[in-house]
């Protein structure tokens, strides 16, 4: 069995060796390095670029502006065409890209910007979304064109005449006979930060233009759609652009859709340690609860609002998303949901690790604490007894509930000892979330070759970002096919190699690709099997392969022996082919969920009541995979998900003043350390074999993020009676709340 | 340009070199050496990325002068490992699951390396403390936490050649 084992990572020893490489480590002959001018203003006009010094500075090869560019469109976008390549006419972000820099060295592209003189009109600059949403504000885009690459933007709602680039609406009930016949309502508006992804490797790219098209390496979570845009924008057939994909340094959804490859392929040179160019977005969640005195949940209004900042990048998406999971996993009669994505004069804003599901459910559980203790209900019971059950639909029309959600929060509550009475200062908090899984109506495609020799190459778009994808597809490959996991080598993504694949997010590696790998594995399999059949003289259904060896009872040959043998020499291969294409296409989302992701987790915290500051003694984090492919490392995903969204609950945040980012670098952007690992890190995996993935498996990766803020906060509520609704809870938020409940009770 | 001649041992192999006073040790380990496991990630001395030994010492690489490593010995992740069989700590990082990008990896083992050279069994705090340098965004840190104890056992039980 190689299912379900914690197999060494097939890069684990490159990577511990330093042998393992990335777009940053690649020297391609005759490359020259290009650095950006960026905008020191948030909104402004340019009147003019003067490269004349910076193109006599020693080593530079070409400055250019924007009409420099030999591309047939400047602007590019997953969801709108709105976003140029170097800023054309407008400034409309601090630090936007405005004149690049091509030398034959990065040292002196460097020294070339500062002799870069660019004259501009400084315009109002919008600098929050309610700035944006308010009577009279500029419209910062007034004309938006549709990309067209993704199904589910097909119905995007933009809003003539303002800054709203989508509106995502959904209702169901009747929501105010709701309210008014409730016992108990609860209105809150809470604040989730933005955030940098601050993945160790800097987004990369080197694009090399010949006579056969274009080649970009980069590294990119979507090579397929990367592809799409580039060739949009030089107007080439997809077959002569090539984009491939080595491994990359860390992504958490930073590196999805189109970044900085447009401009490498144009200025045809290396980009590299361009500034971070996307957050996550900043969220406001305004959600009011209708709600029976036994606990019974009667309705929900979410008003959702994202500042996506100066472009759109796959904000409109997120927003829908966000919007579709507000509510919470729960059973909720009547719902109102709005969720509007909104352009302001900030750094563009894009997809990050759960794609709104951790802001949404900030707002959500921390809400459901509040009404559990209005109402004097344990809040555990209290979700328990609202949580959808197995079959149960979320919203009608889309897969009903493929887990037991009750099962996973008892585990979660069992493994911070959920009934047991802590001393002064200390409480347990949690919180449940899901997301639907495996993005909206994707495909995958791969590519199993058995070389003569009995060995495995294996071709797939997934990019391995970190998260072991290689390895857990090799072990479906290896599981599949009958043949030691030694024996599969997984090919980097190249679109004019590897077969066709949406792109590695949405934790749909395993689950959607899985599914494609599995299938080329049986292909493969099937043609093995019918081959060897010959020279046993026997029927495909009477043998089996084990271990690389094709058995009729007591007779063996070896896969290599059997493919060398068809083919009478030693070369040859069987080539089997799989794609998985999701066969619904109901459901509000424009598609069928493919399965849900369920993440909860549970909080042990001390609270100083002098310093204000939380320690996080215990943490839980608790993941439906379904089956894990590799136990090891689903676990690992968890974890390291987990951890990186106590950055958030407890210090982390991007910093904003008047349209300047303060804190854009690792000096002053804090992420979390060592130093900030909980006293107990701990996963449970709950399998249940319910997925639709390989052998019952679901994804896993993006769960862990959801809970750590809520359940924090409600474990510092719980200790200390006090309730914080804005991240992060630094010292000095909880010192001040803690201070005004101190003086709110004297009172 | 004002250049430096320097006599410096990397990984054992002593090495005369002539470098700009202001190119840096990343730049030329990775570039002029083309070892290119150390990471040039932030910079600026926040990460950890680019740690490698100066004397047995970490250091951020991206901050440091080429020419301050005169006369010194030059440790990199390419020298940890014996042939084919891995240094006790790499060994424990890949059977604890201590990684998962990678691009910290290299920084974290030699920091690694380091700590346990200064203090052959640290204590869980000690770890915590010595490493907070190092920056992960994928793992979590655990799997690292307990592969660094789990390398200390195993190198107190069978001590490596330094």
């Amino acid at each position: 069995m190689i299912i379900g084992t914690a197999a060494e990572r097939l890069d684990a020893r490159e990577k511990v060796t330093g042998a393992a490489r990335y777009v940053s480590d690649l020297v391609v002959p005759e490359m020259l390095h290009a650095k950006v001018w960026r905008a020191p203003v948030p909104h402004a006009r340019l009147l003019g670029v003067d490269g004349s010094r910076a193109a006599r500075s020693p080593g530079v090869v070409a400055v250019c502006t924007a009409t420099d560019l030999p591309v047939k469109r400047l602007h590019y976008g997953p969801a709108f065409k709105d976003q140029p390549i170097l800023a054309h006419e407008i400034i409309r972000y601090a630090g936007e890209p405005v004149v690049a820099v091509v030398a034959d060295t990065e040292r002196h592209a460097a020294a070339a910007l500062a002799l870069i003189d660019v004259s501009y009109r400084e315009l109002p600059a919008v600098t929050s979304a309610a700035e944006a949403l308010a009577q009279g504000a500029p419209v910062l885009h007034p004309a938006l064109d549709r990309s067209g690459h993704f199904r589910d933007l097909s119905g995007l709602r933009p809003v003539a005449g303002t800054n709203v680039c989508q509106h995502y609406h959904y209702d169901r009930g009747d929501v105010a006979r709701a309210f008014a016949e409730a016992d108990l309502t609860v209105e809150d508006v809470y604040h989730y930060p933005a955030l940098s992804h601050h993945a160790l490797e800097a987004h990369c790219a080197v694009a090399r233009v010949d006579g056969d098209g274009l080649t970009v390496w980069t590294g990119t979570q979507h090579p397929f759609p990367v592809r799409k845009e580039l060739a949009e924008v030089f107007d080439l057939p997809l077959a002569a652009v090539q984009v491939i994909v080595p491994l990359i340094g860390g992504a958490f959804g930073g590196k999805c859709y189109t970044k900085i490859e447009p401009l490498a392929a144009a200025l045809a040179a290396r980009v590299r340690r361009s500034a971070l160019t996307i957050t996550r977005h900043a969220v406001t969640v305004r959600l009011r609860t209708a709600v029976r005195s036994d606990g019974t949940l009667l309705a929900r209004e979410c008003d959702v609002v994202l500042d996506t900042g100066a472009y759109a990048d796959i904000g409109p998406r997120v927003a829908t998303k966000a919007g579709y999971r507000a509510p919470g996993p729960y059973r909720i009669p009547c719902l109102s949901i709005d969720a509007r994505c909104v352009y302001t004069n900030n750094v563009p804003a894009g997809a990050y690790r759960g794609y709104g599901v951790p802001q949404v459910t900030w707002a959500s559980e921390s809400q459901m604490d509040q009404i559990a203790e209005r109402l004097g209900l344990d809040p555990l019971a209290f979700r328990e007894k609202n949580l959808l059950k197995r079959g149960e639909e979320y919203v009608a029309g889309d897969t009903p509930m493929d887990g037991d959600m009750a099962d996973a929060l008892a585990q979660t509550g069992a493994a911070i000892d959920w009934g047991r009475a802590r001393e002064r200062g200390r409480g347990v908090g949690l919180a449940c979330a899901m997301k639907d899984g495996g993005g909206t109506h994707t495909v995958s495609t791969a590519a199993v070759r058995v070389n003569a020799d009995g060995s495995v190459t294996l071709l797939t778009g997934s990019v391995e970002m970190g998260q072991g994808s290689r390895t857990a597809l090799a072990q479906i490959a290896a599981e599949t096919l009958g043949v030691p996991l030694s024996a599969i080598v997984v090919e980097s993504p190249d679109t004019s190699i590897t077969p066709y694949d949406h792109g590695t997010s949405a934790s749909r590696s395993t689950t959607v690709m899985g599914l494609a790998v599995e299938a080329a594995a049986r292909d493969a399999r099937g043609q093995l099997l019918e081959l060897a059949a010959k020279f046993f003289g026997t029927e495909p259904e009477k043998l089996a392969i084990h271990d690389g060896v094709v058995a009729c009872g007591e007779r063996t040959m070896t896969v290599g022996d059997v493919v060398s043998g068809h083919f009478g020499l030693v070369g040859g291969e069987v080539t089997g082919l799989g794609t998985f294409v999701p066969g619904t296409w109901s459901g509000s989302l424009g598609g069928a969920t493919l399965f849900w992701e369920v993440g909860m987790g549970a909080a042990e915290v001390q609270v100083d009541a002098d310093t204000g500051e939380i320690s996080v003694e215990k943490y839980v984090s608790v993941a439906d995979v379904g089956q894990a492919i590799n136990a090891r490392e689903c676990a690992a995903q968890d974890e390291g998900a987990a951890m990186q969204a106590i950055g958030p609950a407890l210090f982390e945040s991007r910093v904003s003043e008047a349209g300047h980012l303060v804190n854009p670098g690792l000096i002053d952007y804090r992420v979390p350390t060592f130093a900030d690992l909980p006293r107990e890190l701990e996963t449970v995996l709950i399998e249940n074999r319910d997925g639709p993935g390989p052998f019952g498996s679901k994804g896993v990766g993006e769960g862990g993020t959801f809970c750590p803020a809520p359940a924090i906060a409600n474990a510092v509520a719980r200790a200390t009676g006090v309730r914080i609704k804005d991240l992060p809870m630094t010292p000095e938020r909880v010192w001040r709340a803690l201070r005004d409940a101190r003086g709110t009770r004297r009172g | 340009m004002n250049a430096i001649t320097m006599t410096v041992t990397v990984n054992g192999e002593p090495r005369e070199l002539t470098v700009p006073t202001h190119e840096t040790l990343i730049e030329c380990l990775r570039e002029r050496l083309g070892l290119l496991g150390a990471k040039k990630s932030c910079d600026v001395q926040v990460c950890g990325a680019c740690t490698v030994l100066l004397d047995d010492r970490p250091v951020s690489a991206c901050t440091v002068l080429a020419f301050e490593a005169r006369g010194k010995t030059v440790r990199t992740i390419e020298g940890l490992a014996c042939g084919d069989e891995l240094h006790p700590i790499q060994a424990a990082f890949v059977e604890h699951g201590a990684l998962q990008c990678g691009f910290c990896t290299p920084g974290m083992i030699m920091a690694t390396v380091a700590l346990l050279g200064e203090n052959p069994s640290p204590s869980v705090d000690e770890v915590k403390h010595y490493m907070r340098g190092n920056v992960c965004r994928c793992t979590g840190y655990k799997r690292i936490l307990d592969a660094i104890l789990d390398a200390s056992r195993r190198m107190a039980a069978a001590p490596a050649p330094a």
